[in-house]
C-alpha cells in the first residue's frame, strides 16, 4: 500500500494541478494579509473560503484522478497486490498532496505576517485541520461515487451534484425546515442536522471559535452545554473523523465486490 | 469645580484639625466603641493593627477613622460593622470581614445614613453581605476600596456600593468584585462614577434605576451578568467605558431600557453575546465608540426612536444592528462597518453607496432564534446578498449613507 500511496503522491506532486493549487493558496493568503493586515480578520475570510473551495477541489480532484487512472488501476489490478491496497493507497496519495498544498499555501503567508504573534494562532490552525479533514471526506465520496458509475460524465455530475447539495442546498432546506416548524423545539433537531453535513459540522466547529459570544444569545439549555463547554468542540472533532472512516470503509469495501 | 474646592477644604481641615486636636490610639484588645464615645468631635482615631471583633459600631459624632495597616473588624454574623450617623466621617484603612446575611434587611459593612460630607477611602471588604450601603446622603466620597464577594445566587446576595436617595456623591477606583451588582444607584443626582473596575457580579456591573443627570466615565466591566443596566433614568452620560465579555443567552455590555437624553461616547464593547440592548430607549446619542467581535453590536428593541448613531466603529460582529420592526426612527450617519463592500470613487473617505447594516439573517434568527446554527453559511450568505439588492423583510430606510471607508481612530 505504501508504494501505491508514494506512488499517487508524487505523481500528483509531478502534474501541474498540485502546483496550481498550491500558488493559488499562496496568492490567496499573501493578498488578504496584504489587503487585511490584520490576521483574525483574515482568518473569518479564509473561514469562507475553506468551507467551500477544499470540498470542492476534493471532490473534481477524486472524480479526475479516479477516472484518469483508470487504465493503470486496471493494470496494477492484475498484479498481486490486494485490492483495498490498491484503492487506499491513491486516496491517501492524493488526500496528502492535497492536505499539504492547503496547509503550506496557506501557512507560508500566515507565518510571513508574524501568526505566531498573534492570538489567532489557535483559530488558525483549526481551520488548516478542518481544511485537510473537509479534503478527504469529499475525497473518499468522490472516490465512491466514481467507483459506482463507470460512466464519466455520470460521475462527474454526481460529483458536483453532492459538493453542491452539502454546500448550498442542505442549509437551504435545513433553513426552511426550521422557520415551518418555528411552534416546536428545535435546539436538538438543529444540533443533529449538522452531524449530517460535514460542511456545516466544520462551520460549527470553526464559529465555537470565533464567534461564540453569538451562539450563546439562544436561550436553549442544549445549545447552552454544546456551545459553552469543551464538549462540542471534542463532539464536533470526532463527528468529522466518523465522516471521514464511514465513506472510506465503502471505498474498501466497494472495490472488493466491484467488477472490473 | 465647587464640589473640588470644598472636598480640598474639608481635608484641608481635617489636617489641620488632627494637629490640633487629639489622636486616640486604639490597641487590639480595647473596643472601637468606647474610643469613639470618649472621643471630642473632630478628633482622629487611629486603630492599631489586629483583630476587633464588634458588630454595629456606631460613630455619631464628626470624626475621623483611621486603620494602621488593615486592622481586621470582624462582626461575627451580628448585624452591620459599622454604622455612620454623623457629618464629616472618614473611615480610611479597614478591613471589614463577617456581615450579618438576611433576607429582611440590607446590612452592610459600611452603613451611611442621612449624613453629609462623608469620606470611604482606601478600606477592604471581604465576603460582605452589602459592602457600602448609604441612604439618604450628600456629599460623598467612595474611593479606592477593594470589595470582594462570593455571590452565587440574586436572591440572597447583597451589592457593592448600594446608594439610595443620595446626591453628589464621587465613586472612583474601586474594585468591586463577585457582589450581586457591582455598585447600585437608585434615585441619585448629580453623581459620578469612574475609574472602576466592576468583574464577574452576577448581576449588573452598575445598576441605574430613577437616577437622572450621573456621568460614568472610565470604568471596566468585565464578565458580569450584563456590563452595565441602565433604567428609567434621564441624562446620563457614559464615556470611555469598557464591557468586555459578557457571555450568556441573557448578557449585555450595556442594557438600556426607557432612556432619555443619554450620550454613550468613546466606549469600547468587546466580545459581548449582545453589545448595547436599547429597548425604549429615546434621544440617545452614540458616537465614537468600538464594537469590536460582539454577537450582536446593538439590538434595538420597541420604541427606540430619535437616537443618532455617529461614527462609530463596528468590527467583525456576527450582527451589527437587530431590529425588531419595520420602523425606523433612528439615525445613522458617517459610522465604519467592516462588512461594508462599497467603493469610494471620490477618495474623499466617505462610501459613495449606502450602507444597509441590517441583514436578513439577523430577521430571520430574530424570529426562529435556533437559526443561529446557520451562521456563516454560504446560503446564508446568498438570501443575505439577495436581500441587500431589494429589500422586503428588513426596514427600507435603514442606512448608513455616508459609511465611512476607513475606522474612526
Amino acid at each position: 500500500m505504501l508504494k501505491i500511496l508514494k506512488y499517487g503522491f508524487f505523481d500528483l506532486m509531478r502534474s501541474r494541478w498540485s502546483y496550481i493549487y498550491f500558488l493559488f493558496y499562496l496568492s490567496l493568503g499573501f493578498i488578504l494579509l496584504f489587503l487585511n493586515q490584520d490576521v483574525s480578520k483574515a482568518v473569518i475570510t479564509l473561514l469562507n473560503i475553506i468551507l467551500i473551495l477544499t470540498p470542492l477541489i476534493g471532490t473534481l480532484f477524486g472524480v479526475m484522478y479516479y477516472y484518469n487512472s483508470r487504465e493503470f488501476t486496471s493494470l496494477l489490478l492484475a498484479q498481486p497486490i490486494k485490492r483495498s491496497n490498491i484503492f487506499l493507497g491513491q486516496f491517501l496519495g492524493i488526500g496528502l498532496s492535497l492536505s499539504l498544498s492547503l496547509v503550506l499555501g496557506l501557512g507560508i503567508p500566515f507565518l510571513a505576517y508574524g501568526l505566531f504573534q498573534s492570538t489567532e494562532i489557535f483559530n488558525f490552525f483549526t481551520l488548516l485541520l478542518i481544511g485537510s479533514f473537509l479534503t478527504l471526506i469529499f475525497l473518499a465520496l468522490a472516490f465512491n461515487l466514481a467507483l459506482i458509475f463507470d460512466d464519466k460524465i455520470k460521475g462527474f455530475g454526481l460529483a458536483i451534484l453532492t459538493w453542491l447539495f452539502f454546500a448550498v442546498i442542505y442549509d437551504g432546506i435545513f433553513l426552511i425546515f426550521m422557520l415551518m416548524f418555528d411552534e416546536y423545539p428545535l435546539d436538538k433537531f438543529a444540533l443533529g442536522a449538522t452531524i449530517f453535513n460535514p460542511i456545516d459540522l466544520s462551520r460549527i466547529l470553526i464559529i465555537l471559535k470565533l464567534d461564540v459570544s453569538a451562539l450563546l444569545g439562544y436561550t436553549g439549555a442544549v445549545f447552552q452545554n454544546f456551545f459553552g463547554t469543551s464538549f462540542g468542540m471534542f463532539f464536533s472533532l470526532g463527528l468529522l473523523l466518523l465522516w471521514v472512516i464511514v465513506p472510506v470503509i465503502a471505498i474498501v469495501v466497494k472495490s472488493k465486490k466491484k467488477d472490473f | 469645580m465647587i464640589l473640588k474646592v470644598f472636598f480640598l477644604i474639608l481635608i484641608l481641615s481635617f489636617c489641620c484639625k488632627t494637629l490640633l486636636l487629639g489622636q486616640i490610639y486604639v490597641e487590639s484588645p480595647d473596643s472601637i466603641q468606647h474610643a469613639i464615645n470618649s472621643a471630642q468631635s473632630g478628633d482622629t482615631i487611629i486603630v492599631r493593627q489586629g483583630v476587633y471583633k464588634e458588630a454595629n459600631i456606631k460613630v455619631n459624632k464628626p470624626l475621623t477613622m483611621l486603620g494602621e495597616n488593615f486592622p481586621i473588624i470582624d462582626a461575627q454574623g451580628k448585624g452591620y460593622v459599622l454604622e455612620i450617623l454623623s457629618d464629616s466621617v472618614t473611615v480610611s484603612g479597614f478591613k471589614f470581614i463577617n456581615v450579618e446575611q438576611s433576607y429582611t434587611k440590607d446590612f452592610s459593612a459600611v452603613h451611611v445614613y442621612g449624613v453629609k460630607n462623608f469620606a470611604i477611602v482606601n478600606n477592604v471588604f471581604e465576603n460582605p453581605y452589602f459592602a457600602i450601603h448609604i441612604e439618604k446622603s450628600k456629599w460623598g466620597v467612595i474611593a479606592e476600596n477593594i470589595i470582594i464577594g462570593n455571590a452565587e445566587k440574586e436572591h440572597n446576595s447583597g451589592n457593592g456600593i448600594h446608594m439610595w436617595h443620595c446626591s453628589r456623591i464621587e465613586v472612583t477606583d474601586n474594585r468591586i468584585e463577585k457582589m450581586r451588582d457591582g455598585i447600585y444607584f437608585e434615585f441619585v443626582k448629580h453623581s459620578s462614577v469612574k475609574r472602576n473596575k466592576s468583574k464577574n457580579n452576577i448581576r449588573y456591573g452598575l445598576h441605574f434605576m430613577f437616577s437622572n443627570d450621573d456621568v460614568y466615565e472610565g470604568n471596566l466591566f468585565e464578565n458580569n451578568g450584563a456590563g452595565v443596566a441602565v433604567m428609567f433614568s434621564k441624562k446620563i452620560i457614559m464615556r470611555k467605558n469598557t464591557f468586555r465579555l459578557n457571555w450568556g443567552s441573557a448578557s449585555y455590555g450595556l442594557l438600556l431600557k426607557e432612556i432619555y437624553d443619554a450620550d454613550i461616547i468613546d466606549n469600547t464593547f468587546e466580545k459581548n453575546t449582545i453589545g448595547v440592548n436599547a429597548d425604549g430607549s429615546n434621544r440617545v446619542m452614540f458616537e465614537r465608540n468600538n464594537f469590536n467581535g460582539n454577537g450582536w453590536a446593538i439590538k434595538f428593541l420597541g420604541a427606540c426612536y430619535g437616537n443618532k448613531l455617529l461614527q462609530n466603529n463596528f468590527m467583525n460582529n456576527a450582527f451589527d444592528i437587530s431590529y425588531n420592526g419595520s420602523l425606523n426612527g433612528n439615525v445613522f450617519d458617517k459610522n465604519y462597518w467592516s462588512d461594508y463592500t462599497g467603493y469610494d470613487l471620490d477618495k474623499n473617505g466617505i462610501g459613495d453607496v449606502p450602507y444597509r447594516p441590517i441583514k436578513l439573517f439577523s430577521y430571520i434568527v430574530n424570529r426562529t432564534p435556533e437559526t443561529i446554527v446557520l451562521l456563516r453559511s454560504l446560503f446564508v450568505d446568498i438570501i443575505n446578498f439577495s436581500e441587500k439588492v431589494s429589500p422586503i423583510f428588513t426596514p427600507d430606510n435603514l442606512k448608513d449613507f455616508h459609511p465611512l471607508m476607513k475606522p474612526v481612530k
